[in-house]
């Protein structure tokens, strides 16, 4: 075991680890922990744009983007963080332009910016052009950007280490003459894909930017890579996550595999049709029509489906249409995900309508923060050196939907406020003293996984376990529906004790590793099925058929999922709730 | 203006296909090596079925999954965006993830090996750091002089155009370990840094091109290229590296971008 010491440790190189490293790195002695190379990361798949009221093509401003996220998320959106965001929206994209990103521009040399989901003119009036974007590759350009930033700035990485625990102590404080007890960061453990080796960094402040949990569905725009080990690692260790009932589907996904074709066709002019040719988005709704948000929108595809109305010789898709648009357009402006559409499906955009059905794409949910993306271990206390940002946080800014071109604004707006206060706390903070045998957990959880020969396969549990979450975690839910998951998740975490790991080796075992991600896979399931229980309402990407209203009465709050082994009913996960946070807007019925 | 699409339209039959996945048997061969176990490599076959819509990358999982959990490749994001994946597929270097099983000779063994000219790890994993270090060291970052604009420096789409095509590169390393000049003399910086250089140089906002001109004037830098096109060929996303190549090349004997 090798010991290493920093003032601030980085856990993911996406969009937002970097944004926060290419701060923190300036500041205080940073290290990033990536189990991947930082250009690999998931950010890079981002295709549509990142918003801002810039109005450089026409009259916009940040109330109005602070409105229609609040609007998005079904009013769960913690609004102060919401306005925090839209102001900061402005100066993110110019900081990603001056660190060189290549923003498609205007005839007149500003940053071009196009239409997305839900982003409206003065509050719904009309659709608003509010992306800023670099084709249909703006993820790409901003993990490169910020990639290309932290070698300027010579940050650490160190790459395909696996962060497997979080080193926390209980430290008794008194104040005002009460004791109470905090927790405190101490560290991290972290696994060398190459070696095999464990890594313990010691460090005054962890920033946890590891992104999603994709990977529990089996139809998702999501990398493989993406299995929520962040949240897993959290929860393990105490810290609650919020609102893990609300992921997003998005509309447009290659039918089957689940490759995402971004809403930016939709911005640029496409539109979806049924089987009959109808434009059917006209009526559900009839305002902003395709460019509704995308829980409207996948919601009205999965029930033209269910109506009888999909496409195709088993009616189980619907038809994105960009036949109307100039082939020169399409090029210009969306030429990667044409060409999916031509590898992976063989369809010719110009001329034919293209399969699509939603896909699994976004966690809401995550470690709960505060808008200095500080980690919150209950409803206010603040865990004292705990960064989050980016998709494994909640600050929350997302609420129960996500409005498209918003995460990539969030990653880079609370990535940054994370590496600066990261850095700042770690410049007057000492250390906290490293925990004796600091690697026993994670050396358990791994000789458990190397050594188990009960013939079980990782990659048959993880299937099942994807086959179920797409069959009754989906779209539409009920409580039988939720209760079947649970249990069938129950019985796959009950076989993943029984699991071969083939390969023996300490070098680049990436067989190892899957076992482990699945791990944190199953856990995250079963939070997600149990909150998704515990919200006996629909609302934003959470919808239940058995309470098909929301019900801001009994469930206006946030979600608190916790690990407790006494919550046998919902398989040791316990739900609480945590307030919304409201300045301006009260809720309103959602309609476009 | 765009015109608004018709409320219905007749679509044609047969529209978007789909339905029933043809499947065929294939043979795929990978080149293994693994020092904890031997200092040699071999090569293991297996027999898979796979459907119609498969990729290398799906015949590798199966592998993994179903038969040989020791086997180890990179792969992350599954669809031709994150560069993980680049190994060499009967010969050619191109990414799992993007080459369709169905269009390669089914009739014949699929041959996967690593790529060529960086150190093998272990199976089709190689050591990327040589890679990233002649990317580093031509300094891939915009750097202006000046003040900065309070907002946005303008920029024409002409001259956003003209380095557009450089910008797609994922730094997979297809089109580095695809030249034979990398493959003799490991010095040489190699078409993806050379690439990378390109998207700077012949940016409006960037200050430093000279630098960089001088940089690729070295001897490892632009003039061992012997214009084999094998790069250009070889990138997954469609850069023409060999243009961008003689780009830089003219630059420096011109000095003008
Ligand atoms: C196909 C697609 C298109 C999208 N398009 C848009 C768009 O147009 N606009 C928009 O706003 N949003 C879009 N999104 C959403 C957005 O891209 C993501 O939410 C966002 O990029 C997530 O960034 P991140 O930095 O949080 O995580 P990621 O970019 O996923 O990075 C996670 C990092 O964590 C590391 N990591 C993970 N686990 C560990 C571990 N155990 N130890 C060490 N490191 C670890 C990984 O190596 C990686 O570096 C899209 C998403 C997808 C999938």
């Amino acid at each position: 075991m090798q010991v290493h010491k920093y003032d601030v440790v980085i856990v993911g190189a996406g969009g937002a680890g970097m944004r926060a490293a290419i701060e923190s790195g300036q500041r205080a002695r940073t290290a990033v922990l990536t189990k991947l190379y930082p250009t690999r990361s998931h950010t890079g798949a981002a295709q549509g744009g990142m918003c801002a009221a810039l109005a450089n093509v026409e009259e916009d401003n940040w109330e109005w983007h602070t409105f229609d996220t609040v609007k998005g998320g079904d009013y769960l959106v913690d609004q102060d963080a919401a306005e925090v965001m839209a102001k900061e929206a402005i100066e993110a994209v110019l900081d990603l332009e001056k660190m060189g990103l290549p923003f498609n521009r205007t005839p007149e040399g500003r940053i071009d910016q196009r239409r997305f989901g839900g982003h409206t003119r003065d509050h719904g009036k009309a659709p608003v052009r509010r992306s800023c974007y670099a084709a249909d590759r703006t993820g790409h350009m901003i993990l490169q950007t910020l990639y290309q930033n932290c070698v300027k700035h010579n940050v650490e990485f160190y790459n395909e280490y696996y962060v497997l625990d979080l080193l926390m102590v209980d430290q008794e404080v008194t104040e005002d003459g009460v004791t109470r007890i905090q927790k405190r960061v101490a560290g991290v453990v972290s696994y060398d894909l190459a070696s095999g080796e464990l890594h313990v960094f010691q460090a005054k402040s962890v920033v946890f930017a590891s992104g999603g949990v994709g990977k529990v569905y089996k139809t998702t725009s999501n990398a493989h890579t993406l299995t929520g080990d962040g949240m897993g690692i959290a929860f393990r260790r105490g810290i609650p996550l919020e609102d893990m009932e609300f992921f997003q589907f998005h509309p447009t996904g290659l039918a089957g595999l689940g490759i995402l074709l971004s809403e930016a066709a939709r911005g640029e002019g496409a539109i979806l049709r049924n089987s009959e040719g109808e434009r059917f988005m006209e009526r559900y709704a009839p305002t902003i029509k395709d460019l509704a948000p995308r829980d409207i929108v996948a919601r009205s595809m999965a029930n033209e489906v269910r109506e009888g109305r999909g496409a195709g010789p088993n009616k189980d898709y619907v038809l994105l249409d960009l036949t109307h648009l100039e082939p020169a357009h399409i090029d210009a402006k969306l030429p990667d995900i044409t060409e999916f559409a031509r590898t992976y499906l063989g369809v010719e955009p110009y001329t034919e309508p293209v399969p699509v059905f939603p896909t699994a794409h976004y966690a809401m949910g995550g470690i709960p923060t505060n808008i200095k993306a500080e980690v919150l271990s209950d409803n206010d206390t603040v865990v004292p050196g705990l960064y989050a940002a980016g998709e494994v946080a909640c600050v929350s800014v997302h609420g129960s939907n996500r409005l498209g071109t918003n995460s990539l604004l969030d990653i880079n707006v609370f990535g940054k406020r994370a590496g600066l206060a990261a850095a700042e706390y770690a410049l007057t903070a000492d250390f906290v003293e490293i925990p004796e045998n600091p690697t026993t957990e994670t050396e358990e959880l791994l000789n458990r996984a190397r050594s188990s020969e009960g013939g079980e396969r990782v990659a048959l549990i993880r299937k099942e376990l994807q086959d179920i979450m797409d069959a009754n975690v989906q779209v539409f839910r009920t409580e039988q529906t939720l209760v079947e998951a649970l249990r069938v998740i129950d019985t796959l975490e009950e076989r993943y004790t029984r699991i071969t790991v083939q390969d023996k080796g300490k070098r680049f075992n990436l067989d190892l590793l899957e076992a482990v991600e699945l791990g944190f896979l199953l856990d995250m399931a079963k939070v997600m099925t149990a909150a998704a229980l515990h919200r006996k309402e629909s609302r934003g990407g959470h919808f239940r058929e058995d309470y098909p209203e929301r019900d801001d009465e009994n469930f206006m709050t946030h979600s608190m999922a916790y690990k407790d082994p006494r919550a046998t009913e919902t398989s040791g996960v316990r739900l609480e709730t945590k307030p919304v946070i409201f300045t301006r807007y009260q809720p309103m019925e959602r309609k476009y | 203006m765009e015109k608004e699409p018709a409320s219905k339209v007749e679509l044609a039959p047969g529209v978007g296909g789909g339905g029933e996945i043809p499947t065929f048997d294939i043979t795929l061969k990978v080149r293994r090596y693994n020092p904890e176990v031997s200092d040699e490599a071999h090569w293991d076959e297996w027999q898979l079925t796979m459907y119609g819509t498969d990729r290398v990358l799906d015949a590798l999982h199966k592998v993994k999954w179903e038969h040989d959990g020791s086997v180890s490749f990179r792969r992350s994001c599954a669809h031709g965006v994150c560069g993980s994946d680049a190994m060499r597929i009967n010969g050619r270097n191109r990414l799992a993830c993007k080459t369709l099983l169905k269009d390669l000779d089914t009739s014949k063994p699929i041959l996967v090996e690593p790529i060529k000219g960086l150190p093998v790890e272990k199976d089709l994993i190689v050591d990327m750091e040589p890679f990233f270090q002649s990317y580093r060291e031509i300094m891939p970052f915009l750097v202006s002089k000046g003040h900065e604009p309070t907002k946005e420096r303008l920029q024409s789409a002409e001259e956003r155009d003209r380095y557009d095509d450089t910008t797609k590169c994922i730094l997979c390393a297809a089109c580095t370990s695809s030249c034979p000049v990398f493959w003799t003399d490991g010095q040489y910086f190699g078409p993806a840094a050379i690439v990378n250089a390109h998207r700077f140089i012949f940016d409006s906002r960037d200050d430093a091109g000279d630098m960089r001109l001088e940089i690729l004037n070295d001897k490892e830098g632009v003039w061992r290229c012997r214009t084999t096109f094998n790069c250009s060929e070889a990138c997954p996303r469609g850069i023409q590296v060999t243009k961008a190549i003689s780009e830089v090349k003219q630059a420096i004997l011109t000095r003008k971008v």
